[in-house]
Parts: structure tokens; sequence; C-alpha cells
């Protein structure tokens, strides 16, 4: 019996040494939650938001360009001669709530946005499948009234959007979101064009290389709203970042930046019968900059 | 009774070993790759390093989650994870290694000791020999822990490309701040 304690004397400590190749082990596994990050290169897929927010104290600068359809050819130099700008700052007031501010040049708009993330997709100790995030954004045209005759009120002025972003980065390379979408208009030009307008927009993510990923974006808006002349709009882009920018270049068919714009007035499909029966295309080239300044440091480097 | 004896002697030959043991979960290490030629400080801070050092073997092992990293650029931050370490493949950076001089270093008495440490790194799914010196600060039964080295980040797999060349340095240094204490 004695003999056998004796054994066990000798061989705890070599138990213990043989423990020892991982020391780490002894301070247990600590259990994290990780948070998906850079589901899309900005907070812009193209015209619309991403599930993405600007980071806490980081001020973003964005200049972005919309050209002429690429039909009118060398004349034009494919479009690039009829440019719409829009600039506009946003800024991260925490990691989950930002807001911004642009004015573009077509219909002299303002915009205004508060976006604020809701869950965000983990895994870990914590599990959300998905990111959800709400937006509201305001937009104002500040564009003379066409018929200043008429009894025309500051609120005739006044476009809101509200959006909720549902995203899932999926691996390494691939995001997509699902984005309900509901657009409200204090004055019309048409009966046919519906003070609400419904839409369920569609964009994804693939990265090609690590500075270069595909965006697509579609919106969708179901009969029925909008004047029968207005179509769906739809962007392809490439992202490509270089230091402390990101450069979104890319075609699609709506001419405006601004919500209201692009889902309840893009005139002309990717391609289309023209009147005399030829095959035209709406396609426009367009691009935004992004250049960001961190403004506040991070609290944990103090 | 002899059992009991025994037995009490083999527990207590056990404790004694692990109390040699000192440790910490929010060891700081810093990170510079800011090339002489840059406009802006590349660097990065964590203060939730975990190290673990056994006294009498002189065996001493630390890991680092990559993502735990902060910088002061939020961008810089992504670039890092996303393009650099790539910390969603590979999450930590650990390091297992030996105190080769540890006849000259004595955790047991108050002092400022001199240790030669030479162990395997591993950063970006790359494991590789590596050879430093540090100060061990032994001050009222804790150990501070003080060592800066540099790591050739292509060593690792970690390319730095020409457009960022003039701002990010191949030789990234590495600065260790750590406060070990006894482990209970």
């Amino acid at each position: 019996m004695n003999k056998k304690y004796l054994l066990l004397f000798f061989l705890l400590p070599t138990f213990l040494r043989a423990q020892d190749q991982d020391l780490l082990a002894l301070l247990g596994e600590e259990k994290s939650v990780e948070y998906a990050t850079a589901s899309f290169k900005t907070n812009r897929v193209i015209n619309g938001h991403s599930i993405e927010n600007t980071a806490a104290g980081v001020l973003d600068f964005k200049i972005s360009h919309r050209f002429s359809p690429v039909r009118q050819g060398l004349y034009d130099i494919f479009g690039l001669d009829g440019a719409t700008i829009r600039f506009g700052l946003d800024y991260g007031i925490t990691n989950r709530l930002m807001v911004g501010a642009g004015r573009n040049s077509r219909e002299k708009i303002y915009d205004g946005f508060v976006k604020y993330k809701i869950l965000r997709q983990c895994s870990g100790a914590k599990n959300i499948p998905v990111t959800l995030t709400y937006l509201a954004d305001a937009q104002i045209k500040s564009v003379k009234f066409a018929d200043p005759s008429r009894d025309n009120k500051f609120t005739d002025r006044v476009y809101y959007t509200h959006q909720l972003l549902i995203g899932r980065k999926f691996g390494d390379r691939l995001s997509l979101q699902l984005m309900p979408t509901l657009v409200h208009r204090n004055l019309t030009t048409s009966p046919e064009d519906k003070n609400d307008v419904y839409a369920m927009g569609v964009a994804g993510r693939f990265k090609l290389s690590k500075r270069v990923a595909l965006n697509a974006e579609y919106y969708y808006v179901p009969d029925g709203q909008i004047a029968t002349s207005y179509v769906n709009s739809l962007s392809l882009g490439l992202d490509i970042e270089t230091g402390g920018h990101v450069f979104q270049l890319h075609f699609t068919n709506s001419p405006d930046m601004t919500y209201k714009g692009f889902i309840t007035e893009t005139q002309e499909q990717w391609f289309f019968q023209g009147n005399d029966g030829q095959l035209m295309s709406g396609i426009r080239f367009g691009f935004n900059v992004s250049r960001v300044f961190t403004v506040v440091k991070p609290k944990e480097l103090k | 009774m002899k059992k009991i004896v025994f037995l009490f002697v083999a527990l207590t030959a056990a404790t004694t070993i692990s109390a040699q043991n000192y440790f910490t979960r929010d060891g700081k290490v810093k990170l510079d790759a800011t090339s002489s030629t840059s406009p802006e400080k590349i660097e990065a801070l964590t203060k939730t390093a975990s190290c673990v050092l056994d006294a009498s073997a002189g065996k001493i092992q630390w890991a680092v989650l990559l993502k735990s990293f902060k910088f002061e650029q939020a961008l810089m931050e992504e670039h890092f994870n996303e393009n650099y370490v790539e910390s969603n493949k590979f999450p930590k950076a650990t390091f297992s290694g030996q105190i080769t001089n540890l006849s000259e270093v004595n955790l047991a008495k108050d002092g400022t000791y001199n240790a030669v440490v030479t162990g395997k790194m591993t950063l970006h799914g790359v494991t590789k020999d590596i050879t430093t010196n540090g100060a061990l600060n032994v001050s009222g039964g804790k150990i501070r822990v003080n060592a800066g080295f540099s790591l050739m980040l292509p060593d690792y797999g970690i390319t730095i490309p020409s457009l960022v060349s003039d701002k990010v340095t191949k030789d990234a240094r590495i600065l260790i701040d750590a406060t070990l204490e006894p482990m209970k």
C-alpha cells in the first residue's frame, strides 16, 4: 500500500512538469465576444448605406460624382462632361451611433441622417447572426419652386427616408444585406406618385483581393407607388482602398445620390429600347471618394 | 497514518512547484511599425497580453489577441486586422521560450536581472526562433518584465505593399511591459 503512495509522490512533480509545456493553459480559456468587422469597406455600398458605421471620433469626408450616360460617347467624353456632385461629412459619435450631412448639386438638395447599430453580428461568448442598423434620413430640396404663383410651403421641399439594414458577413469575402425602406414625399408631381413609397433593397460585397472589392446594390419598388416612367435603381462598383482613402468606382442608372432620388426618380434602365426601337443604355459612371480623419483619439490609448 | 503522511507530503510538494508560477492577463504590448519616412505614427497598444512564467524551470509563455491592439486611427486598425495579420484566420500571436541564463537570475530575491530569453514566436501562422534580452525586476513577490525586440514582418508572411512601404516598416518594433503576480 505504501509503495503506491511512494510512486504517487515521485510521479506528481513529473505530471506537473509535463503540464508546464503549456503554461498558458493554467490561465484557462477566456471567453470573448468576436464581432464581425469590415463587412463593407465604407459606410456606403454605392448610393445607399451599408451596415458599416464610421468609428467613434472619426470624421469621414466624402466627395461623390455621378455623370451623364456613357452612351453620349467621346463628344461628351462618355458622360464625364455632365457631372453632379455631392459632398458630405459623416461623424461617428460612438461606434454604434453616427450622423452625417451633405449637399447635392442635383436639385440643390441638403441631406442629413442619423444611423444607429441596434445589433452587431458576433460569435463566441455571445452569438448574434446578423447586424441590424436603423437609418433616418431627411432631404430638403432647395431649388426654386417651378411655379412661384402656387401656394408653396417649406414642407413641400422635404423628403424623409427610414431604412432598416439587415446584414451578415459570410466568411472573409462575402457580405450581404437587405434594406427594407420607406421614402416619404410631402409633395409629389403626379397622382400616380404616392407620398409613401415602400422599397426593398438588396446589396452585397465580394472581396476580390485584400484591397479591392466588388459591390452591387439594387432597390426594388413594388408596382403602383411611383409613375410608370420610373425604374428600379441598379448599381455595380469596385471599392479600392489605399491607405486613408477608399475609392468607390461604379456604374449605375441613377443620377441621384439621395434616397428619394435614386429609389423613386430613376428614369432609365441599364438597357432599354429608344423611341426608334434601337437599343440604348442608361448606364452612367460615378465615384465616391472617402477620406477619414481621426478627430478624437480612442480612450483606450490614454 | 503513514498513508496520510505520504499524501500530505505529496500534495505539499505539488503546491510548492505550482507556487513558482507567475502570471498576468493584462500585460502591455506596444507595436511600432512606423517607417523613418512616414508622416504618421503607425503604433498600436494592447493591455490584455497574457503571460505565464515558470520561475523554477525558467520557462515563459505569452499570448496576445491581435484584435485587442488599439490604434489611434480606426482605419489603420481595420487594415492591420484585415490586410496584414489577418486576425480572423490567425487570432493570436504566441511566444514560448526559455530563460537561458537562469543561474544569473534569482527570482526569489528582490533586484533587477538581465534575462536572455530564446524561444519560438508564432505570428500569422508562421513560427520562428527568436532571442531577446529583457529586464526582470523582482519586488515584493511580483516580477516586472520589460523587453524590446524587432520582428521582420515578411519573415512571418506579412507583406508590406510597395504603395505604403514609405510609411510601414518591415522591421516592426515590439515593446513589452508586464507585471507578473504569483499564481495561487
